[in-house]
């Protein structure tokens, strides 16, 4: 096991940290977004090592909000401090949103056209498919991380309980939380 | 419009420090609160925004640029930007800064196995609300149902999928 190298503050120009979150906000279409900044910061731009990545990666999904925006405030801190993880962010998000605004305008324009049921149908498929990747992504994150009956079981009355049964997000995390970290805790000493 | 744009601070506010495990979790509050509660747009309207906020490269999150947007215009969607990203990103801010103080805790280790099955659930329960709140017909479930197979298990690029999705329910949809 060799340790690793703790990279410098101040060594990585702000510019290619921006332009390095600006190509991963540009090609990840579709989603797989934790990949693609893996590639880009861990394989081909060396500034973290796996291990950090994994560690930013696990912070960034227990602290709320978007994973993959909370990946970028973690290693844009990491290297540059508070002004680095505005310039990941920035990179990261300034593509998608001028895209996001660009098809917004567009559908909004040409679904009251002739093409607007051609289009209603495009965007109902690629929806159906959508709904698919999250469903994948949870089952793919079930098969890593849960490995306890416990574990299935929490998960499984969340998925029920906020999805099927509507069951208000505050409240389900209100119960739902405590009980698992108890749960965790007591498991862990048994 | 000075209320809509208060309204759509406050939800995604809350929706930004909610949003255990990722975006994806609060999708459902997300489509009740604009649906169901605000009346800005109708359910397929959200399922087409969820569509282009996905087709699009980058976090599946930017969705609130485009109810923001319908809410109230460009002032709606800049307003719903800054408050689902800034509290959360405050938050990651704070964590990475103490992150390597931190070292291998063990109360750390005991809450991120908490959260982690909370997280799983939370997705899976986004895509089933989806299911229920915005779907019909054959060919969308169908398509939903191979996408999920076929993303659990191949390591098929998304984004192709995105477009067989498409193609199967203009065709047969």
């Amino acid at each position: 096991m060799t340790s690793p190298t703790p990279i410098p503050p101040g060594r990585t120009p702000l510019s290619a940290l921006f332009l390095g979150f600006l190509n991963i906000g540009a090609m990840s279409f579709g989603g797989g977004l934790a990949a693609w900044i893996r590639r880009e910061t861990v394989q081909r731009r060396g500034w973290l090592d796996d291990r950090q990545f994994l560690a930013g990666y696990a912070l960034s999904q227990i602290i709320p909000g978007a994973t993959n925006v909370n990946l970028a405030v973690f290693i844009g801190t990491q290297l540059r401090g508070a002004v680095g993880a505005l310039a990941a962010v920035a990179g990261l998000m300034v593509v998608p949103m001028a895209l996001i605004v660009a098809a917004g305008a567009l559908y909004a324009a040409a679904r009251s056209g002739p093409a607007g049921p051609w289009i209603a149908r495009v965007l109902a498929g690629m929806g159906a498919a959508a709904i698919g990747l999250n469903l994948a992504t949870g089952i793919r994150l079930g098969r890593t991380n849960l490995r306890t009956p416990v574990g299935i079981g929490i998960a499984a009355v969340t998925a029920i309980g906020v999805g099927l049964l509507r069951v208000p997000l505050l409240y389900a995390l209100a119960t739902m939380i405590p009980l698992s970290i108890l749960l965790a805790w007591t498991g862990r000493r048994a | 419009m000075i209320s809509t744009l208060l309204q759509l601070a406050a939800l995604f506010g809350l929706l930004s420090v909610l949003a255990v495990g990722g975006g994806a979790g609060v999708i459902p509050d997300m489509q009740r609160a604009a649906v169901d509660v605000h009346h800005w747009m109708s359910a397929p309207e959200f399922l087409d925004m969820f569509a282009i906020s996905r087709a699009a490269p980058g976090p599946g999150s930017l969705i609130v640029l485009l109810v923001g947007q319908r809410a109230a215009g460009p002032a709606g969607a800049a307003v719903a930007v800054i408050a689902m990203f800034i509290p959360s990103s405050l938050l990651a801010w704070v964590a990475a800064r103490f992150w390597h103080g931190a070292g291998e805790a063990s109360w750390r280790r005991t809450v991120e196995r908490g959260l982690a099955p909370i997280a799983v659930g939370l997705t899976i329960a986004s895509g089933l609300a989806l299911i229920r709140g915005t779907e019909s017909g054959w060919a969308a479930y169908a398509v939903t149902g191979a996408a999920t197979l076929l993303l659990a298990v191949t390591d098929l690029h998304p984004f192709a999928l995105l477009i067989a999705g498409a193609a199967v329910v203009l065709v047969f949809g």
